[in-house]
This record gives C-alpha cells, structure tokens and sequence, in this order.
C-alpha cells in the first residue's frame, strides 16, 4: 500500500469516526421518537465550544470536558422535555422544524454566550506525529478512534446487556407493545436525548483539536451525521458506525485524488447512488410496508 | 367538489387580488415595496413546495437548490452568453424541470426521512457547485444580473416589479387550486393518505408524485430567476441548505395542506427577520425560539388552526 493512500485512509477514518459518533446519535433519537434531530451538530458544537470555554477559565481538560459533556446533556434533556414531548403526535415535518428551531436557537444563544470566533482546542496529548509505514498520524486522531471504540462497545453492552437499554430497542421496534408490557416510554424518550447530546458533546471535544470549534460548526457535522446514519440504514447503529466510517473514507478519497473542493460532492453523490440502489440504507431494516 | 368549497376557493383568490391590489396604499416608501415583492417571490415558491409537502405528502430539503439553479441559470444565459433575459429566463426554468424529472424518477421512490436526505443532498451538491464554478457563477462572492427586459425596454424599479410580482402570484395560486379541485388532486391527497391504497384503486403514484415534484421545481426555478433579475445580483448564500429550510418552514407555518397557508406562511416568516433586525445579536435567538414555539402550539399551521376556530364559531 503506497504511503499517500494509507495516509487518506487514516485520515479519512478518523473523521469517518467523528460522523459515526454523531450518526449514532441520531439513530438513537430516531429510534426512541421516529423523530429526526437536526439540533445534534448544535450538541457537538456545545461540547467543543463549552470546553474550550472551560479551559480558558484554568481548568484542566480531565475536568473540563465531562463538565461540558454533562452541561451539553442538560440542553438534550431539556429540548426533549420542553419541546419535544409537547409536540407528540405532530406530523414528522412539524417534529423536524422544531428541532431545527432549536438548533438556530442554539447557535444563536452560542454566539451570545461566547462570540463568533474560531477557538482552539489543545491535543490530549501533544502533537508529536506517530510515524506508520510512511503516513503519519497525529495522537489525536488515535483518541478519536480509541474512544469512539470503547463507546461503540459500551453502546452495544448497553442496548443488548442491560434492562435500559433493552426497554429503548422494544421501544423502537413497537412503541404500544412496549408501553404495555411497563417501559416508560416517556423515559426512554428522555434517556435518548440525554445519551445522543452526551455522545454529540464527545464528538465535539474529540475533533476540536484537530478542526478547531466555533459556533457555527454544528451544521455541517450534523448534516454529515446525518447522512451517515441514513447511508447505513436509519436507526441501526452497526449502521450508523458503518455510514460514519465510509462517508469519512469516501470524502478523504475524494479530497486527496479529486479535488478537496468537491469532496462533500462526491460524498453526497455516492450516498444519492446507495440510496436508489438500496432505498433502506445499507443495513436498514427490511421490512415490508403495513398498509 | 362541493359548492362550499367551490365558493371557499373564489372567495379566497378574490380575497388575495384584494389584498395584492390594496396593498400599495400602505407601502410608504420603496423599502416597503422590496419587502413585499421578497414576500411574493417566496409565496411562489411556497405554494409549489406545498403541493409536495402538503398534497402529496414527499418531504424536500432541497428546494433552495432548485431556486439556485434556476437564479444562476437565468444570470449566466443573460449576462455570460448574452441571451435576451426571458428566453433565458424560459431556459433555465425549463432545464430545471428536464432535471427535477430526471432526478425525482429514481428518488421519489425514496419514503420519509430516506427522501428528505436525498434532496437534502442534492441541494447540497448545487449549492457547492454553485459556489465552486467561479468562472461561470463568480464563486461566493456572487455576481451580477442584467435586469429582465421586455422588447428592449429594462424592467426596473419596485412599482413595475410588485405588478409582475403579485399578478404571477395569483397566477400560480389559481393554477395550483384548480391542480388540486382536478381529479389529479385527489389522486394526490390519496397518496398522502395511504401510498399502497392509492396503488390499488389504479394510482400511478411514482408518476404522479414526479409530476407534482417537476411543478413545485418550476415554481421555484421560476422564482429564483425573477429574484435574481430583479435584485441584479446572485450569491450562492441564497442556494444553501438553510434557505431550503427557512421555505419549508414558511409551509409548514402558514399551515401544510393549505395553498393561501403557504402564502400568509411566507409573508410572515419573510417580513419576520426584517422586523427582528432591530435586534440585531440576538435576531437568530428570536427567529428559533419563534420557529419552535409556533410549532409546539399550532402543529397544524396558522391558517389551518384558525380557519377550524372561526368555523367552530360558525352556527352551522
């Protein structure tokens, strides 16, 4: 393998992971609501920026960091109990304009709350790059892939292993036949805004080192999430993993032997040409229509 | 069709003639005027996004695109190749029809939120395109438009704009109330309602929802070639997929399923920022918490919503 090409996948994993981290969380909201987040790049925003913050303050990361996790969860908490769960019942668009009502509102607040300036975020630890058959990789890019898969296994312990976590799959495959053999669905609800903000706020302090934050940086990595999560089939998380992974690796691809201009092109294009092929994602579920 | 529904529909366009003819006597001053044309180009667009959304019930993030193509289409014909603005005006639309057809075939097929990224993603792509190419589209500075002419003679200033403005508004409002009184409009409202059941009964929903896909690509090519010539300038800020959401929002607010909804709905969300200009920092704050107050309490719309009060009200 050249080193050129093993350099684009490297660097097309670690953002392929970043988008799996996002994709997952709007499975996991979908899942629980069959509503679509569009406020999820405004939790990656919110954690990147809230850290930052932080250690502008003094603080050191080991403790900056779960603050702005837990701080960035409160906000999904709260978008669930105020506006979400009033609107049940709405029509799908109806659910999906106020989620992007909040995510303008979110950038809005954000501009307030800091300013509209482009912030750095110190590596974990140092810069120093890791030499690997003629690519280099930067230390944090192995902290994305590193964390992203520890998360991916706490994911799937949580959601096959635990009573929880089960409660949130029975949900999402029938919400009644939940509710009446005692899950509160109103809970389950609750729990995935919380988890999909927490996991969204991961994502932003992860990438803030190599890409910097600002306030308005939740809009294009939702958008990629999203398209993530729908290229691997929505509400499934091997496919969100899968989505993210080969949407990071198609754009590195892109950039480097195309053109870095048209990269999100091609990355589209490709997703529009899997989705005519395969109108379920690509590890959707398939299932017939119920008439 | 009822008669009821017959006269609600004459009754309504003669209450939107009335309301476009009275209008300028409250526009001041030429400031006022650019609103409301803003206000009816949008409206166009809207009208035609709710046939989609509201009738057929196909959900598009991509709509700003086909307003982009159509803008940028119509400003490179007349002013990079020279052509007479509404031949290439008349162009650009059709071209942008030729796609929509070609594109919606294969993605309409597409349900929900599957579609919803696909002309998300579309939009996308003619957005990046449109602020790539500078050589043709002047990159993301924009460029300017030669303003529409008409046997030779510019049609500038806002009094002849707000006349073409409002007159092909009620054009597209009549043409899209009879669309949907047409058995063409039922066939639609059948999809909406159940997809399988409106194949039974012998709906050819592919075909029927390209169709209505290609009319609402129209009304918007349409649109955006109107704004650019007549605001003389182009930016890709105006193709991105923010502007496709702010058009589905003024749907969904002005109440999804009702066409004089999706014009009360562009109106408001179109004169929205320029009043919450004042506030200028915290304008973006606002025009969120709006967005989702509206929508947690009249999920419905506002003409909707209203409508269903007054008629409560009504002894009958």
């Amino acid at each position: 393998m050249s080193a050129q090409l093993l350099q684009y996948l490297l660097a097309g994993l670690t953002v392929g992971a970043i988008y799996a981290l996002v994709a997952l969380g709007f499975s996991i909201i979908y899942n629980a609501s069959q509503v679509i987040n569009f406020a999820q790049g405004e939790f990656v925003m919110i954690g990147g920026m809230a850290t930052a913050s932080l250690i502008g303050t003094g603080l050191p990361l080991p403790l900056a960091a779960p603050l702005a996790i837990v701080a960035t969860t409160l906000v999904g908490l709260a978008l669930a109990k105020f506006a979400v769960e009033r609107a049940r019942g709405a029509p799908v668009v109806t659910l999906i304009i106020i989620t992007i009502g909040a995510s303008i509102l979110l950038r809005g607040l954000a501009s307030l709350v800091w300013d509209k300036n482009i912030h750095p975020l110190p590596p974990f630890s140092g810069d120093r790059p890791i030499a690997i058959g003629g690519a280099t990789l930067l230390p944090q890019s192995l902290w994305v892939l590193g964390v992203t898969l520890v998360v991916v296994a706490a994911l799937w312990w949580f959601f096959n292993r635990t009573l929880h976590g089960k409660a949130m799959l029975a949900t999402s495959h029938n919400r009644l036949a939940a509710q009446l053999v005692g899950v509160s669905v109103r809970r389950v609800l609750l729990v995935a805004f919380g988890l999909s903000a927490a996991l969204g706020a991961l994502a932003g302090i992860l990438v803030a080192p190599i890409t910097f934050t600002s306030w308005d940086v939740g809009v294009m990595l939702g958008l990629k999430g999203f398209a993530a999560a729908i290229l691997g089939g929505l509400g499934s998380g091997p496919g969100a993993v899968v989505g993210g992974l080969l949407l990071g690796l198609i754009e590195a691809l892109s950039a480097g032997y195309v053109s870095s201009a048209y990269k999100d092109v091609i990355a589209f294009g490709i997703m529009l040409t899997v989705l005519v092929l395969m109108p379920g994602g690509l590890l959707g579920r398939r299932s017939a229509e119920r008439v | 069709m009822s008669p009821r529904i017959r006269t609600a529909r004459t009754g309504g366009m003669l209450a939107l003639a009335a309301v476009i003819a009275l209008l300028p006597l409250a526009l001041v001053n030429n400031y006022f005027y650019d609103v409301a044309i803003l206000v009816g180009l949008n409206a166009i667009v809207c009208v035609g996004l709710n046939l989609l959304i509201g009738y057929a019930g196909q959900i598009s993030l991509g709509h700003a695109g086909f307003f982009g193509l159509g803008a940028y289409g119509s400003a490179i014909l007349t002013a990079r190749y020279g052509w007479p603005p509404l031949a290439a005006l008349a162009a650009a639309t059709a071209g942008v029809a030729l796609l929509a057809y070609l594109v919606g075939r294969p993605i309409l097929r597409l349900k929900g939120h599957y579609l919803a990224m696909a002309t998300l993603g579309l939009g996308v792509i003619i957005s990046i395109v449109a602020a790539n190419e500078d050589r043709y589209t002047g990159g993301p500075d924009g460029m300017s438009v030669p303003p529409l002419a008409l046997f030779g003679h510019a049609l500038t200033g806002e009094k002849i704009w707000y006349a073409i403005v409002g007159g092909l508004l009620l054009a597209v409002v009549w043409l899209t109330l009879n669309l949907i009184e047409s058995p063409r409009g039922r066939a639609l409202r059948a999809l909406h309602g159940s997809e399988v059941a409106a194949e039974v009964i012998g709906i050819d929903s592919v075909r029927q929802k390209a169709l209505v896909f290609v009319l609402s690509a129209v009304f918007a090519a349409l649109a955006g070639a109107l704004t650019a010539h007549y605001s003389g300038f182009i930016t890709p800020g105006q193709v991105t997929f923010l502007h496709s959401i702010e058009l589905v929002t003024m749907v969904v607010f002005g109440g999804m399923a009702s066409t004089f909804g999706a014009v009360v709905g562009a109106a408001v969300l179109t004169t929205l920022p320029q009043l919450l200009a004042v506030l200028k920092d915290y304008e973006m704050v606002v025009y969120g918490a709006v967005m989702m107050l509206t929508m947690i309490f009249i999920p419905r719309g506002l003409v909707p919503t209203l409508a269903a009060r007054f008629a409560r009200k009504d002894p009958r």
